[in-house]
């Protein structure tokens, strides 16, 4: 923008000064002009007559230098060296013989000058003699047209200067405003939306979208393969994983010494940890892909949360653990009905691995002002240090050890709450416990 | 008036050789008073008015006047210009070429006619044309002429009439006649054709329109061409039967004009009057004291132009030019 602008102001500058030197040639050329037919018809009325020169010069000889200036006019007639009429103080350069009219400008009574002399060989009978005219006048006029010329140039100049400020500012915006839109329309996007641009753009941009939209379209694939290898990993593993955990509790039925029986429940427990973190990396897979393409049907939130309830049931009851649920029902909201009942899963699951026996997980639903499930514990609470990482995959709290799990629950409840437009946002209870509220 | 006396002959003392003017006067003389000088050619009866009024706008100035012909306005004033303040004349070329040679100083935002100015410093003030005057008397039994073509005509045809009764400038004595001549020249075969008439009826020549119209008024002059007009309206004690007659086939006017000298000690009163001068004859409020024909707002220009204020004007007071005039002038008139 300031390259386009200095280098206007180069221009205009050098515009004018051309302008102006220009137009200054012109005019002190139709000067001359005028000053040589002047002279010259001054010169070409002399004439010798009984041997003695006589010049009859006409009375356009001086009119016809009358400017609107009033510029004045000083002449003088010369015979060889002798001073024949006009003003005898006009300085005169010393003439070569030379037909041509000469022009220059000199000083005369405190005033600046031009001056056109010329000079005719005149021959009569028995007498050969030269006359010399110079015809000079004041640059008055000159000089005012010379000033008229500049503020026009001036003028015209600046109007040039400001075109060429309006067209850079036009080109600029032109190029920018197209760049920033797909910097805005590119930044916008969704961490996971590697949709190619379908914007339209100037064609000089044409060969940068395209490379971003390949370099999109490689990105994507890779995350696919990736995504693709994870599922595929784990089911590969989840069943081999199930067989070997149905033989180990067949033997362990049969073993009867107490150590055996031991490294066989280890065994037991590494397998379902296993399995359950190969569920979970399937389901995420899952919901990754799900949540890039939702679709949302009209589900009954509070109902599917019951749903998930009565699953778990059985678990909490072996740890004598009580569900209590209150709030508002039904909640209809808009969603996938897989999703949401993979994070809630999740979620109560995690509730009822950290509720220490004999204790109560309280389950509260809300349709104001989002629709909303508070989940609330009485186990040991989350590390407040570690509040803002915990939902990343794979992050466990330092205190779950001791508990199954594979770091991937808090991540997918935190997934669909945000393909849903919404949250997960974890908390301390005052008194005990962890507090987590899911909202969409 | 004894003091008007006193200091008429201190002025006179002072000026150039105390030289013989035609006349002399100071106006509002008073000690201690910014004194205006000024040279002209115009008659002080006639210009009084003027003088007058631009008294009575400035009473703690006085006004010296002096008056010469045009041809002594322009070299007693190029002789010193330092002793003038302001130049009148009717000698357009001369008043023209005194500016020309850097003897003015410009009078800046006078809104003045530009046909009527040159390069701020000249302005002209008076549209007074040049006449043919006739004593009616002289006429009986004749048409009266129209035009300069009806003159020679007359004159032509009853030399004995006219013998020695026809009058008109020398114009080696006279600016004004000089102007006029030149100018007739230039527009006309005509002005040649009527002087050769002139000379062969043996014509009165005469430095100024002041006597041409005294010889006119006696009957010693039955004609007189290129007489100013003006002059003979302002005279109040001639005859009815003189007649102006503004010829029909071309006009020569001329304007009166004045500027301020270069070296004007009292520059600055001097400038004042150029401008009262210039806004009077411009319908000022004091239109009605100017005894001259005043410049008006450029109306009918067409019907009555005047000779232009232009450089070409100088051309005649070249020294070579002026001696090949006078000498065909002298070819036609003196016989």
């Amino acid at each position: 923008m300031i390259t386009l602008i200095g280098g206007a102001a180069i221009l205009t500058v050098v515009l004018f000064l051309v302008v102006r030197s220009f137009s200054a040639q012109i005019a002190q050329q139709s000067q001359d002009n005028v000053l040589g037919a002047s002279a010259r018809s001054i010169l070409d009325a002399a004439v010798i007559r009984d041997g003695q020169v006589e010049v009859d010069f006409p009375y356009a000889s001086f009119s016809m230098l009358s400017t609107p200036s009033d510029d004045r006019i000083f002449y003088v007639i010369y015979q060889d060296d002798k001073v024949l009429s006009g003003y005898h103080d006009l300085p005169l350069p010393t003439l070569l013989d030379d037909p041509d009219t000469k022009f220059l400008t000199n000083s005369y009574l405190d005033e600046t000058v031009r001056q056109a002399v010329v000079s005719r060989q005149l021959v009569g009978a028995g007498l050969r003699t030269r006359i010399t005219v110079s015809v000079a006048q004041t640059q008055e006029n000159f000089a005012g047209t010379l000033a008229r010329i500049s503020r026009n140039a001036l003028i015209f100049g600046a109007g040039f200067f400001c075109l060429s400020l309006l067209l850079a500012l036009w080109t600029t915006s032109a190029t920018i405003g197209p760049l920033r839109r797909l910097a805005n329309s590119v930044a916008q996007r969704g961490p996971k939306d590697l949709r190619p641009i379908a914007k339209p753009v100037p064609s000089e941009m044409a060969p940068l979208v395209s490379s971003l939209n390949t370099l999109m379209g490689r990105l994507g694939q890779s995350l696919n393969q990736s995504e693709e290898f994870i599922a595929e990993a784990a089911h590969r593993v989840r069943t081999p994983l199930a067989t070997v955990r149905s033989h180990a509790e067949a033997t362990l039925h049969r073993v009867d010494k107490e150590d055996n029986r031991n490294a066989l429940k280890a065994m037991i427990r590494a397998i379902d940890e296993s399995s359950r973190a190969a569920g979970q990396l399937l389901d995420h897979a899952m919901i990754t892909f799900r949540a890039d393409h939702l679709e949302r049907h009209e589900v009954d939130f509070a109902a599917l949360v019951d749903d998930v309830i009565d699953r778990l049931n059985p678990i909490a009851e072996m740890k004598d653990v009580e569900f209590t649920t209150r709030g508002d029902r039904p909640i209809i909201v808009s969603g996938d009905p897989i999703l949401l009942q993979n994070a809630v899963r999740n979620l109560i699951d995690n509730a009822l691995k950290y509720s220490p026996s004999e204790s109560e997980i309280a389950v509260e639903l809300r349709a104001a002002p989002s629709p909303r499930l508070i989940l609330q514990d009485q186990g040991p609470g989350f590390v407040p240090e570690e509040i803002e990482t915990l939902s990343m995959r794979f992050t466990r709290g330092r205190n779950a050890q001791g508990t199954v799990g594979s770091g991937l629950g808090l991540a997918i409840a935190q997934d669909v709450a945000m393909a849903h437009g919404g949250a997960l946002v974890l908390e301390n209870r005052k008194e005990e416990g962890a507090c987590v509220t899911f909202s969409l | 008036m004894r003091y008007v006396f006193t200091l008429i002959l201190l002025m006179s003392a002072t000026l150039a050789g105390a030289a013989d003017w035609e006349d002399q006067q100071v106006f509002n003389p008073g000690d201690g008073r910014q004194v205006l000088r000024v040279i002209s050619n115009t008659d002080t009866s006639v210009f009084l008015p003027i003088l007058e009024g631009y008294l009575a706008k400035n009473p703690d100035v006085s006004i010296a006047y002096f008056v010469a012909s045009s041809q002594e306005v322009y070299e007693r004033f190029r002789n010193a210009p330092e002793q003038f303040d302001l130049v009148i004349s009717s000698a357009m070329d001369l008043q023209l070429k005194l500016v020309n040679d850097g003897f003015a100083q410009r009078v800046e935002n006078v809104p003045h006619p530009s046909w009527a100015q040159w390069r701020e410093s000249l302005f002209g003030f008076t549209r007074e044309p040049a006449a043919i005057v006739i004593n009616r008397d002289a006429f009986s039994g004749l048409a009266i002429p129209r035009s300069r073509q009806e003159l020679i005509e007359i004159l032509r045809a009853h030399p004995d009439r006219f013998r020695a009764r026809a009058g008109t400038y020398d114009i080696r004595q006279s600016g004004l006649g000089y102007l006029f001549a030149t100018q007739d020249a230039r527009a006309s075969e005509t002005y040649w054709r009527l002087m050769e008439v002139m000379g062969s009826l043996q014509a009165r020549l005469y430095c100024c329109s002041g006597d041409m119209i005294d010889d006119l008024a006696s009957g010693k002059l039955a004609v007189s061409y290129n007489v100013l007009e003006s002059y003979v309206s302002a005279r109040t004690d001639i005859p009815e039967t003189i007649q102006v007659i503004l010829p029909s086939d071309f006009p020569t006017t001329m304007m009166r004009t004045v500027f301020v000298a270069r070296e004007a000690p009292s520059f600055q009163q001097a400038i004042d009057f150029v401008k009262y001068l210039s806004a009077t004859t411009l319908r000022g409020p004091d239109l009605d004291r100017f005894a001259l024909p005043a410049l008006g707002m450029g109306a009918n220009l067409g019907a009555q132009s005047t000779i232009t204020l232009d450089p070409g004007l100088m051309i005649f007071l070249d020294d070579l030019k002026r001696r090949t005039f006078i000498a065909e002038w002298e070819n036609a008139v003196i016989q």
